[in-house]
């Protein structure tokens, strides 16, 4: 399935991405990685830890709305994986990130940017399994 | 405040996502497939953020202490482990097969397609597991200081 090149579009996106990295940082101290902050919310330490982590996922939730005032449609959501791929690849993805403490925000944008060597591995490798595993669905194994 | 500023900070992510095609499996997954239908979108997602944040966080170090905050909470730790190195090729075999990641698929969980709801749930599903696991495993052979892996879940790159 192709899919249309969208380099103004996801240049924009992702310069909102780093801002509101960025934002955070600034305001609270802390990394933006989506891993982090729904692991905080789900099982937080401390109670005054946990309600920034909410009203944040609440305002992630209000984002394709928001998108919707100016694009006059929800973004573009399309899945070419079964519903077995889902859910086995949202386990993996789940005990990856815990594993690896972070994801594409937290290890992709943040721990780039300021660079930790924990994150360029991460990331490093990430991509690569990545790249490995839609190579053996798609080109070896035809889903 | 520091509610309203947490939302908004939410807020502008969740447009930027919704924005970049980072929601769009169909995107994120032709972007990893160079042998096939490849589209270098995603990159573009990339490059832009983290310019922006190398920037930005620089000009936020040059103060002693965030806005709103006691310090700037940083991991500490610097080593690349097993257990890094394990997390990340098991996320990026996930990544691979959903197309989704955690960032891209949260914050369009409320446009409620199932497909978005069934990844999400055993994203939680498998981090909640593994917390548990670690937790076990780090009580089992240091009673009493379980809270070594609240440092190793939170006070990291996630």
């Amino acid at each position: 399935m192709i899919t249309e090149f969208t380099p103004i579009a996801s240049l924009m996106g992702g310069l909102l991405i780093g801002l509101a990295a960025v934002l955070l940082m600034l305001l609270l101290g802390r990394i933006l990685g989506a891993t982090g902050i729904l692991s905080g919310a789900l099982m937080p330490e401390k109670l005054d830890d946990w309600a920034w982590r909410v009203a944040m996922l609440l305002g992630m939730f209000s984002g394709p709305w928001l998108y919707r005032l100016f694009a006059g449609e929800l973004p573009e959501i399309s899945v070419p994986s079964s519903p077995m791929m889902l859910l086995v690849g949202g386990l993996l993805v789940g005990v990856g990130v815990t594993l690896g403490s972070g994801c594409t925000s937290g290890h992709g944008v943040c721990g780039l940017a300021r660079g930790s060597f924990r994150s360029f591995a991460a990331v490093a490798l990430f991509m690569t399994s990545t790249v490995v595993t839609v190579f053996v669905t798609r080109h070896l194994l035809g889903v | 405040m520091k509610l309203l500023v947490s939302y908004l900070v939410g807020l502008i992510f969740g447009l930027g996502i919704s924005l970049s095609g980072m929601a769009n499996p169909a995107k994120v997954i032709n972007f990893f497939d160079i042998a096939g239908a490849w589209d270098p979108s995603l990159a573009f997602v990339m490059g832009g953020a983290v310019l922006v944040t190398f920037i930005g966080y620089r000009w936020a170090f040059k103060r002693a202490r965030p806005i709103m905050g006691e310090t700037f909470q940083l991991p500490g730790k610097t080593r690349v482990d097993r257990q890094l190195a394990s997390g990340a090729i098991i996320f990026g075999i996930g990544w691979g097969l959903a197309g989704f990641c955690p960032g891209g698929a949260l914050p369009v969980l409320g446009t409620g397609l199932s497909e978005v709801w069934l990844f999400s749930a055993a994203l939680i599903g498998g981090i909640v597991l593994t917390r548990l696991v670690l937790s076990a495993i780090n009580g089992a052979t240091r009673s009493g200081k379980v809270s070594n892996i609240n440092e190793v879940i939170n006070g990291s790159n996630s």
